[in-house]
């Protein structure tokens, strides 16, 4: 779907005829055109993985994390422009510490997604700010269990049992609908993540890439934390045997 | 502490005051006596010091009457606007912290102690506890107020977890009781704020129906009332 808007396209405070605001749909079409992000809710706890496209080789690997902590109980993985993504986290930090100074408890992930969601809308009223040309994928766990959101750079948020943003968004949210997500733990969850951006990853058109995952969940005691080494690779194994298995067809 | 004889009427309301706060298995009980004093003179005898901030979250209020009201006002209003946008009812932790911060950061111009008490479905019957600095502690039972320095020796002795409702009950319209006998500053009437999961109840225990304590007299009627009286007899016992 690429339609231009000649003419309304040039400021975010100018609506097309038909009620679209252009300058808010091409922003998203940044967050479309990067490496996958992939968030699901499982039985116990949130998981999430990033296809983080390697620029250059001469990169250290585990560097220009795409997954941040933004609390104790949450995390996000950003997809889009990174430097934008970076912005929405510090936010997302600062709402989180400033909510428990005041109320004395951490803050909780429906009111935190509300926050960061407000904040990115605010960004799209002004003709003298630019949209945020990033989305988040929010995953935490709170007294009321773990819960995912995502935040596009409209400014929407809704809360999901599984979802998916960047290039391989679609294929990534049929493999997710396959899924019984509530029945498994956090820990099969890594598996079946790691499967699905393996296999969502598209060899041809893309660069190497190297998988980034979190979770918080009840093994980790609900803090949100990289995915342990050990667990980490065994995720990349079974991903590239499953891979391989659907190769040799 | 040398006081005019003569009542100062000027002087500012104070809450002399008895308050307590207990927990019990499945929810608090608020206890306070009833006399706000002007210096000497009792203002109000029969005062409420339980103030409510939420549906689930009360309040008991000492020291200025004052600043103990405008403190709740404002976490009152800070609370309803908390429940419009977490859309579901405030937590005791959050109402006692907001008491905090009030308290905490204007501890030169506020003189008043309170104790947080109520209900909320994560934690259950929770009391907190905030004297005068503006310190936050989580108890299982509070006491604060001028009377509460005759509390401290029969909490130790009496204080039970997990006592049931109507034990918790007994228990704080016993120790307020004893206060008002001990404390000047405070008397009147016994009232109780229980909360749980069902609800809010409040009770009332009337001065004259107390029990008598060490070396406390009946009350009787009024010997103006022989003025009235038919008996022939001016001075019957």
């Amino acid at each position: 779907m690429s339609s231009i808007g000649t003419g309304y396209d040039l400021s975010v405070t100018t609506f097309s005829p038909d009620g679209r605001v252009f300058q808010i749909e091409y922003a998203a079409k940044a967050v479309d055109n990067s490496g996958t992000v992939v968030g699901i809710k499982c039985k116990d706890g949130i998981v999430i993985g990033v296809e983080k496209l390697i620029a250059s080789k001469m990169m250290l690997p585990g560097s220009n994390r795409r997954i941040h902590s933004v609390h104790r109980h949450s995390g996000m993985g950003v997809a889009g422009l990174a430097a934008d993504g970076r912005q929405i986290v510090a936010r997302a930090k600062s709402e989180a510490h400033n909510y428990e100074s005041t109320y004395g408890e951490p803050i909780p992930i429906k009111e935190l997604a509300e926050r960061v969601a407000s904040y990115v809308h605010l960004c799209t009223l002004y003709w003298w700010l630019r949209p945020f040309g990033s989305g988040v994928i929010l995953g935490g766990y709170d007294r009321d269990g773990p819960q995912l959101y995502m935040v596009e750079p409209s400014g929407v948020s809704y809360r999901y049992f599984g979802a998916a943003i960047g290039k391989g968004r679609q294929a990534a949210k049929t493999e997710i609908e396959k899924l019984k997500l509530s029945d498994m733990t956090c820990r099969q969850g890594v598996i079946e993540v790691a499967k699905i951006i393996y296999g969502v990853h598209d060899e041809a058109k893309d660069k190497t890439f190297e998988l980034e995952m979190s979770w918080v969940c009840d093994e980790s005691n609900r803090q949100h934390q990289k995915v342990p080494e050990a667990l980490l690779e065994e995720a990349k194994a079974a991903a590239k045997a499953a891979l391989e298995e659907m190769d040799a067809d | 502490m040398d006081r005019d004889a003569t009542a100062d009427v000027n002087a500012p309301h104070s809450m002399g005051t008895t308050i307590i706060g207990v927990t019990y298995n499945g929810g608090v009980i608020l206890g306070a006596d009833s006399r706000t004093s002007t210096g000497l003179y009792v203002a109000n005898r029969a005062s409420d010091k339980i103030t409510q901030l939420t549906d689930n979250v009360y309040i008991c209020r000492s020291g200025s009457a004052a600043d103990s009201q405008i403190v709740s006002d404002y976490v009152r209003y800070f609370l309803h606007q908390h429940t419009i946008q977490l859309g579901q009812p405030a937590t005791v932790k959050v109402a006692a912290n907001l008491v905090r911060l009030l308290s905490y950061n204007n501890k030169n111009m506020l003189q008043t102690g309170i104790i947080v008490g109520g209900w909320d479905k994560y934690e259950g019957g929770k009391i907190y506890g905030i004297p005068l600095g503006g310190t936050i502690l989580e108890q299982p039972f509070a006491i604060g107020g001028s009377g509460s320095s005759y509390l401290y020796g029969f909490f130790d002795q009496a204080w039970k977890e997990g006592m049931t409702k109507d034990e918790a009950e007994q228990l704080v319209v016993k120790a307020v009781s004893l206060a008002i006998a001990r404390d000047g500053a405070s008397g009147g009437v016994v009232r109780t704020v229980t909360i749980n999961n069902e609800g809010v109840t409040r009770n009332f225990y009337p001065g004259d129906q107390l029990p008598l304590w060490h070396e406390e007299v009946e009350a009787h009627n009024s010997l103006l009332d022989i003025l009235n009286a038919s008996s022939p007899e001016p001075m019957s016992t």
